[in-house]
């Protein structure tokens, strides 16, 4: 399945797995280091495990960066 | 304006976007940089340097060794000294004609709004999670704008919360659990990453002002250096926001337990 992530286009092998399945393969290893945009929408952390995500979904990981000094 | 001031920014003034009207805005405006380090050494040598007219830094901290290496504000000279104390000496030698109000405090929920209410523009140069969300709570409760920035290893981040717009809790409800993301000093930066990031955080305090171009409000700029990309991500104003949101749940500041600083 086809998924644009993080403005890419990738090939995942799976045709059907849920967000947190691809924070999984993506080596995100807790859920809270990320915030995710699904088309364009935040998702909540406790849906991730539900959203199934679809051919052409639009996924963003947008990670927290707290440095500044 | 007077002569010296003429030529001083004539540079900018020539730019159709500035002119003499944008910088007399520059010279009537304020801006408060909450952290003299890696975002902060940049954004306030080109605020100076643009004419700001008045220009607060906090910092209460003082000048490290380690810091050196992007703190570009800092010399080796000023070993020891407290880095508001440091920025202000580099601020006034680049520009006498300014205002350089110091801050030695850590910002906290009891002195932020106290601060920043009296400043036109606010830019999060801290270090820590906790005091990146006091910002944004505190500029969204005075309806202040803030340019937010977040600098890790090779990449960084910013964006800017205009009044009305989405803010940085649109984007990241909460703090992460504490130790889940490292800091800079556990996980490194590369110095220029923060003067790339320092850099648009002073641009978008400069355009604010000066009412030129697009803001990075609802989008969030990332960079990552070691593939030399920059993305742009539209962020929407969430609905659910904890604090600008429909039912916010956040309607006081609070302070968070700061993590130990292990320098
Ligand atoms: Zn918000």
């Amino acid at each position: 399945m086809k998924l644009i992530i993080n403005g890419k286009e990738e090939n995942i092998a799976e045709n059907e797995l849920s967000l947190s399945k691809l924070l999984t393969l993506k080596d995100v290893k807790f859920p809270q280091m990320v915030s995710v945009q699904l088309n364009g929408e935040f998702v909540k952390t406790d849906l991730y495990e539900s959203k199934i995500l679809k051919e052409n979904d639009n996924v963003e990981f947008l990670y927290f960066m707290g440095g500044g000094r | 304006m007077r002569n010296d001031e003429l030529l001083r920014y004539s540079r900018q003034i020539i730019l159709e976007q500035i002119g003499g009207t944008g910088q007399e805005k520059l010279l009537a405006s304020s801006v408060f940089v909450a952290g003299a380090g890696g975002l902060g050494a940049p954004a306030l040598y080109y605020l100076a340097a643009a004419g700001v007219g008045r220009i607060g830094v906090a910092d209460w901290d003082a000048v490290d060794i380690s810091n050196l290496q992007r703190q570009i504000i800092h010399f080796t000279d000023d070993i020891g000294k407290l880095k508001s104390d440091s920025a202000f000496e580099k601020l006034h030698r680049l520009n006498p004609d300014i205002k350089i109000e110091r801050f030695n405090l850590q910002i906290d929920a009891e002195n932020i709004s106290d601060i920043i209410k009296d400043y036109d523009f606010i830019i999060d140069g801290v270090d820590n999670f906790p005091t990146k969300f006091l910002i944004n709570d505190a500029a969204v409760f005075l309806n202040k704008p803030f340019s937010h920035a977040g600098i890790l290893r090779f990449s960084g981040q910013t964006f800017t919360h205009i009044p009305g717009g989405a803010c940085y809790r649109c984007m990241f409800p909460a703090p992460p659990p504490a130790g889940l993301v490292p800091t800079c000093s556990e996980a490194g930066i590369i110095g220029p990453v923060a003067g790339v990031i320092g850099s648009v955080q002073a641009l978008e305090a400069i355009k604010y002002i000066t009412e030129t171009g697009q803001l990075l409000s609802d989008r969030l700029l990332t960079f990552d250096a070691l593939t030399s990309e920059f993305r742009t991500i539209k962020i929407k104003h969430a609905n659910n926001c904890p604090i600008c949101g429909d039912n916010p749940t956040i309607t006081e500041l609070q302070n968070t337990e700061l993590p130990t600083c292990d320098i």
